[in-house]
């Protein structure tokens, strides 16, 4: 006999899971954790390192990386001076709340007031998993294009702040950021936006103070 | 390829939910996916025809209804749906939507014997 049975249940429900016990755990050690989600090659690494010595007299930094191979993020982190925890997914698209919880694991969370997790390079994959964090972030650079939110609205949708990053190349690409802007405001109207570049410096402080914000 | 994982998740949904019902084999899934998502049909089923020999869920169909993005104006009231990503209202111009439909995630309900 066929019996129809409600489910009625996320799919991601046991990462959903994970993600709340994260949650409490950074509460209860009052750590910030900020789910850093963009493209590869869009200046993460490189903003991260920015921030990290523009908040580090006054926030105690840790970070963890995600990438699919490799622990050359971290060794720059930790060359900062900052906790670092690399999550290789070996293939992997993006990072979930259990590996996130095996890297919290290794860290002095009582020792860290805000914690960044580098996601794995990627527009799409990472957007739907839950690491337990309080504020999501995306990065998005010139040489990407301004037809991203277009393509990838989800992402522009699910950040509280977009970084937008290598403005410094404005003059040599055509990227209309009156209507980039526009576009992501559409998506997402509470969304914070920072134009930032880490080769002139602009932006970054602005972007620096917001981030010191944030400390729990 | 997230589908992976997602698929790995459907399993493990669908077997729990199929061992509490007593259930000897799972017939139907049914899910709903919002087109936020970012989830393509064939890829899970392909990676469903890997994972589920030997599991209650073995053989199965999955029965995808997809969600399209339907947005809100917080000015004016309007109900749309976006033809991309420019959730400007038509009607009134303001950038104030509120997602009302597209980011469903969900197995809503599975046929068992």
């Amino acid at each position: 006999m066929i019996k129809q049975i409600s489910v009625d249940e996320r799919i991601l429900s046991a990462n959903d899971l994970a993600a709340a016990e994260n949650r409490a755990l950074l509460h209860q050690h009052s750590v910030h954790m900020v789910n850093v989600m963009a493209a590869p090659g869009s200046g993460k690494t490189c903003l991260l390192l920015a921030a990290i010595r523009g908040l580090k007299d006054q926030v105690r930094v840790g970070v963890i990386e995600g990438d699919i191979a490799s622990d050359i993020d971290t060794v720059k982190m930790r060359q900062e001076g900052v906790p670092a925890v690399q999550i290789n997914t070996g293939g992997g698209c993006h990072l979930d709340a259990l590996q996130v919880r095996k890297a919290l694991e290794q860290l002095p969370l009582d020792e860290i007031d805000l914690l960044f997790v580098e996601n794995v390079g990627n527009l799409i994959c990472p957007v739907g998993f839950d690491l337990g964090e309080t504020t999501r972030m995306a990065i998005a650079s010139i040489p990407e294009g301004d037809d991203k939110p277009l393509k990838y609205p989800s992402i522009f949708h699910k950040v509280d702040a977009l970084v937008i990053s290598k403005i410094d190349l404005l003059p040599y690409i055509a990227f209309d950021l009156p209507e980039y802007r526009r576009l992501v405001a559409s998506i997402q109207p509470e969304l914070r936006v920072f134009e930032t570049s880490v080769v002139t410096g602009e932006g970054i402080s602005a972007w620096v103070d917001w981030l010191r914000t944030l400390k729990a | 390829m997230h589908e992976l994982a997602v698929t790995e998740s459907i399993i493990s949904v669908v077997e729990r939910h199929a061992r509490e019902a007593q259930a000897q084999r799972v017939l139907r899934i049914h899910l709903r996916i919002g087109e936020l998502a970012s989830i393509v049909d064939d890829s899970v089923q392909f990676y469903f025809d890997q994972l589920s020999p030997g599991t209650l869920a073995e053989g199965a169909q999955l029965v995808f209804e997809r969600l399209p993005i339907s947005l809100r104006c917080r000015a004016c009231g309007h109900c749309w749906q976006p033809s991309a990503g420019d959730w400007t209202c038509p009607a009134c111009g303001a950038s104030k939507a509120a997602l009302a439909g597209g980011n469903e995630f969900q197995i809503d309900h599975i046929e068992v014997e």
